[in-house]
Formats: structure tokens, C-alpha cells, sequence
């Protein structure tokens, strides 16, 4: 269970994803991202938000600053201690066909970001990381 | 006794800081590599006090090896980040502005010597262990003038970018953007984002987009022309792409590129026609007078 | 309980939604609006997005569904205002907006309802060009 401090949030109810994307743009914005690199990291946030509070049954958000000397960006991770994914190619693909339900939010989450990495264990939990390049 | 030899640096700092500063500054002066046409002696003895405080600070702060990139260095690797920016800006050399460190230690190892003269093995370690961490601060200033150069770069290259994307209004409702040149992935971005703000500033309810100037078109020039389409279709503005000519047009059906419902024409005045017919305006030639 | 003002102009519902909303808020502006054009017969319903920073599939949905039963109670839906940003975004994200009219601005939503509805909206004023 990641610790609880000033960049970590419990993502529970719907008003929390609300503040989950609003923590975020104050990374994204200091950070220096353009107006439509914002959007677009807030907008997986979003979706991976509330995927995390329906189908994960609540988790936590971390956001974290990266800061390299070539680049700077913003990460976010998801995790949560619900069902998890049992087949996450299909949830995954999915998001290119129906737009209902998880499939959208995770297909399009990682559409919107540069990096994506998901791990998931049916009964264990689901963790996932996003990235945002400047 | 590794602590002992530590707060032998921090004690030669402490006691000879101002002698230090001075003959430092006095070096950077005589030395070939300082600008004197961007920058004055003041700023020089300015900058370079902040930063010995600021570094003997730290190494008095660091327990044991002085680690430049452990917490206690943060304040130092800032004055030094501040430093360098502002000597990138302003047209310094990577080198000119690593020298600001490099020579600094000259300075410190003259107080050394005079403080631990007389004892050749911690002599040695205080000026390896000063070596390491003045090497790794002078590399971090080296890295930060790279990456403010590069900030620079890219901020003009945008500033150009949407210089050489003009918008034209061809009438109330009507704008045309006119490509000129290749079309890479960042500018074929920048454009879609200027060509959406324009139309929003208009409130062109039709954009025309003429390709006639670009030489070829590639699948991912293709696919972001497309995505530009879509987005102004969300925002409530038909596309028309015009000056589609016979080889781009093969290129398209041979990459397999869907051009769904996207008007396009070979010229842009056929595109025009096309947006006056949407608009319900016609051109009526005046009768000749006589 | 807070809630999404609607706003009646003639024959048509005006929505501007100003907050960064969260999910019941829209459940219940979809409900709301259902409603509303069901009680007034409206021909048409205007959404203004043009304060909205950020559309996810949740609110594209919302949208989506807003415009379907619309449909069914015999109006129209435009969404008017969506910024260059979150445009951009949707396209990326691979959301389209089955069955929602969208326009510029509200002027223009105003004229493409009109355009639409079989009977009279609002006032009897001609579209001026």
C-alpha cells in the first residue's frame, strides 16, 4: 500500500477523481506542459481514476515530478487492491471498438501518454503508471 | 577519523572564505574565458560569492564524501542552475561557464596546501575528495547551459513554426491555411493547434486546407492531417482539404489512407466555391456599365 | 443537493456548464434534462462546453446519451464551445460523439437548431447573414 503523503490521494468516490485531476494539473502545469499536453495527461488521469474507483473497488493515486536534466515530465500510478484484469490484451484492445466501460478508459489512457505500463493479478489488484513527457 | 579530515575542509573554508572568494574572483578576471562584454566585474563577484557560500554551506552540511547530488547540495546545484541558465541566455560558452567552477578550485586547493602542508596523505584526500565534487558540479552546470540552449532552440523553432502557419480569413466564416514545405510530426502539431485557435477566433464554421506547397505526403503526415479534420468536425467546422495533387493522391490510395468523408479538391478555389455553396453566398458579376 | 441550472429560451434548453464535474453531478444533469425537455416539449437543447477544460468518455458518454433521448423526444442537441485542447484530446482518445451536432459558438448552435427544427424556435427573426 503506497504511503499516503502530499502527492498521493485516495481515489474512492467520484468527487476524489475530480481531485485526483486537479492535483495533477498543478504538476502538469508546473511542469511547463503546453495546454493540450495538459488535457491530455488529465484526461487519462481521468479515465484511469475512475476505473480505479468502479472496477478496482478505490485505490490510490501518486503523482511524482520527474525531473531530468533533458526533459521534464509528470507520472502518475494507479493502484488498487480490487478483482483485478484477467485478460488485459483485451481490455487493452477494446478501446479501439466499443468506447463502453473499461476498455475506453484504458486504451485511451495509454493513447494519451507517452509511457504506459499496467500490471494486474485477478484477485490480487491492478497497478498502473503513466507518463508525460514535456 | 574520516570526520576529522571532513571538517578540516569545512575549517579552511570557514576561516579563509573571503581570501578564497577574492583570489578566485581575481582568476576568473585574468582568465581569458570571462566575457567582459556580457558581463561586468559586480556580477562576477556577485555570482561568484553566492556560490562559495552556498558550497561551503554544504560541504560543512555533508556528514562524509561530499555527494553533490544528496539534499544538503540542493541549494548549491540551484544557485549553480540559476548561474548557468542566465549565463546560457545571455551567450556564454558551455565551457566559459564550467570554467566559473573549474577554477575555483585553484583557490581552494592554495588554501589547502598552506593549511595541511604538512601532512601529505590528508593533503591528498581533501583535494581528491574537492576534485570529485567540483568535477560533478562542473558537469551539472554543463548540463543545465545544454538543456537552457535547447529550451531556447525550441521556443524559436514554435515562435517560426506558427510565424510560417499564417491563417487567412477569405471570408466571414471562411479560413484557408496554406502549407508550405514538409510536414514533420512537430509542425504538422503546431499547425493543427494554431489552425483550431484561428478558428475559434473567427469562428470560421470552414477551414480550407491547401497542400498544394507540400511536396509529399507520408502516412503519419496523412494520419495527422486526418486528426486535424476530426477535431474541428468536434468543434463544429468542416475541413476541406484542397491542392491535392495527382501524385499525392496516389500516394494516399497506396498507403491505404481512409479518407472517409473528408472533402477534398484539386485546387483551392474550387475549395472556395465549395464554402460559399455551404454558406448559401453566391459571386454575381456586376452588369457592365453602357 | 447541487445541480446544473437549465435555462429556457423559447422552444429551446440552455445548459452552460461552468464546474469541473464530477460524475453524479452529470448523472444528474442527464437525468434533469431528460426531463426538462420531456415536461416542455423543447425542439431543442444547447450545451455549452466552452468552460470545460477537460471531456472524458464519462462526459463524452453523458453527451452521447443527452443527444439519443433527445432524439427520441423529438429534439435537437448541439454542443457548442468545445475547446481547440480538449478536441485535440478526444480525437486521440478515439471518442466521437455519435449523434451529437456540434457548433461554435451558441449563436451558431442557435442557427443549426433552428435549421433542424420542423416547427418555429424562439423568435420570428430571419437569420441575417
Amino acid at each position: 500500500m503506497s504511503p499516503l503523503n502530499g502527492n498521493s490521494r485516495l481515489v474512492r468516490s467520484s468527487e476524489d477523481v475530480v481531485s485526483a485531476r486537479q492535483l495533477v494539473r498543478e504538476y502538469a502545469i508546473s511542469a511547463g506542459f503546453s495546454l493540450v499536453d495538459q488535457t491530455k495527461i488529465l484526461t487519462a488521469v481521468s479515465e484511469l481514476a475512475r476505473n480505479t474507483v468502479i472496477y478496482g473497488g478505490g485505490g490510490t493515486m501518486t503523482v511524482e515530478a520527474l525531473n531530468q536534466s533533458m526533459r521534464r515530465g509528470v507520472r502518475v500510478v494507479f493502484e488498487d487492491h480490487g478483482p483485478g484484469i484477467a485478460d488485459i490484451g483485451e481490455a487493452l484492445r477494446d478501446g479501439f471498438t466499443t468506447g463502453n466501460g473499461l476498455g475506453l478508459g484504458l486504451g485511451g489512457a495509454k493513447r494519451l501518454s507517452n509511457e504506459f505500463d499496467i500490471q494486474s493479478e485477478p484477485g490480487k489488484g491492478t497497478r498502473i503508471t503513466i507518463t508525460r513527457w514535456k | 577519523m574520516s570526520t576529522k579530515k571532513r571538517s578540516r575542509l569545512t575549517e579552511v573554508i570557514a576561516k579563509h572564505e573571503a581570501a578564497i572568494l577574492s583570489t578566485w574572483v581575481e582568476r576568473q578576471l585574468a582568465a581569458g574565458s570571462l566575457r567582459r562584454d556580457l558581463m561586468n566585474d559586480v556580477e562576477l563577484r556577485e555570482d561568484s560569492r553566492r556560490f562559495l557560500t552556498a558550497f561551503a554551506g554544504a560541504i560543512a552540511a555533508s556528514p562524509d564524501a561530499p555527494d553533490s547530488g544528496s539534499p544538503a547540495w540542493s541549494e548549491t546545484r540551484d544557485v549553480l542552475a540559476e548561474i548557468s541558465r542566465s549565463r546560457s541566455r545571455q551567450g556564454f560558452s558551455p565551457t566559459e561557464t564550467a570554467m566559473f567552477v573549474m577554477s575555483l578550485k585553484e583557490s581552494l586547493f592554495e588554501k589547502l596546501r598552506e593549511a595541511l602542508g604538512s601532512d601529505p596523505q590528508a593533503f591528498a584526500e581533501e583535494i581528491w575528495s574537492v576534485s570529485l565534487v567540483l568535477d560533478r558540479l562542473g558537469l551539472f552546470v554543463t548540463e543545465v547551459h545544454q538543456k537552457t540552449r535547447e529550451e531556447i532552440i525550441d521556443r524559436q523553432q514554435r515562435e517560426m513554426l506558427e510565424l510560417s502557419t499564417p491563417v487567412v480569413q477569405l471570408w466571414e466564416g471562411v479560413v484557408a491555411l496554406p502549407l508550405i514545405g514538409t510536414l514533420d510530426s512537430a509542425r504538422t502539431q503546431v499547425v493543427m493547434e494554431t489552425l483550431l485557435q484561428r478558428i475559434v477566433e473567427t469562428s470560421a464554421s470552414l477551414a480550407i486546407i491547401d497542400i498544394t506547397g507540400v511536396p509529399t505526403v507520408d502516412t503519419l503526415v496523412a494520419q495527422h492531417l486526418l486528426k486535424t479534420v476530426a477535431a474541428a468536425r468536434l468543434m463544429g467546422t468542416e475541413c476541406i482539404i484542397s491542392g491535392i495533387r495527382p501524385q499525392i493522391a496516389q500516394t494516399v490510395v497506396h498507403l491505404g489512407v481512409d479518407l472517409q468523408d473528408v472533402i477534398t479538391k484539386s485546387t483551392l478555389e474550387s475549395a472556395f466555391a465549395i464554402a460559399l455553396q455551404r454558406l448559401g453566398l453566391t459571386i454575381v458579376r456586376r452588369s457592365a456599365a453602357g | 443537493m447541487e445541480r446544473i441550472p437549465i435555462l429556457k429560451l423559447g422552444d429551446c434548453l440552455i445548459v452552460s456548464i461552468q464546474v469541473d464535474m464530477h460524475d453524479r453531478l452529470a448523472m444528474t444533469l442527464q437525468e434533469d434534462l431528460t426531463n426538462r425537455i420531456a415536461d416542455s416539449r423543447a425542439k431543442g437543447v444547447l450545451i455549452d462546453i466552452s468552460a470545460l477544460a477537460l471531456v472524458d468518455s464519462f462526459i463524452g458518454r453523458m453527451l452521447a446519451n443527452i443527444a439519443s433521448m433527445a432524439k427520441v423526444l423529438d429534439a435537437t442537441t448541439v454542443v457548442v464551445g468545445m475547446q481547440p485542447a480538449v478536441a485535440i484530446t478526444l480525437v486521440e482518445l478515439g471518442l466521437s460523439l455519435p449523434g451529437v451536432k456540434t457548433a461554435l459558438n451558441v449563436e451558431r448552435g442557435m442557427d443549426l437548431i433552428r435549421a433542424s427544427a420542423q416547427a418555429s424556435v424562439v423568435t420570428d427573426e430571419p437569420a441575417q447573414r
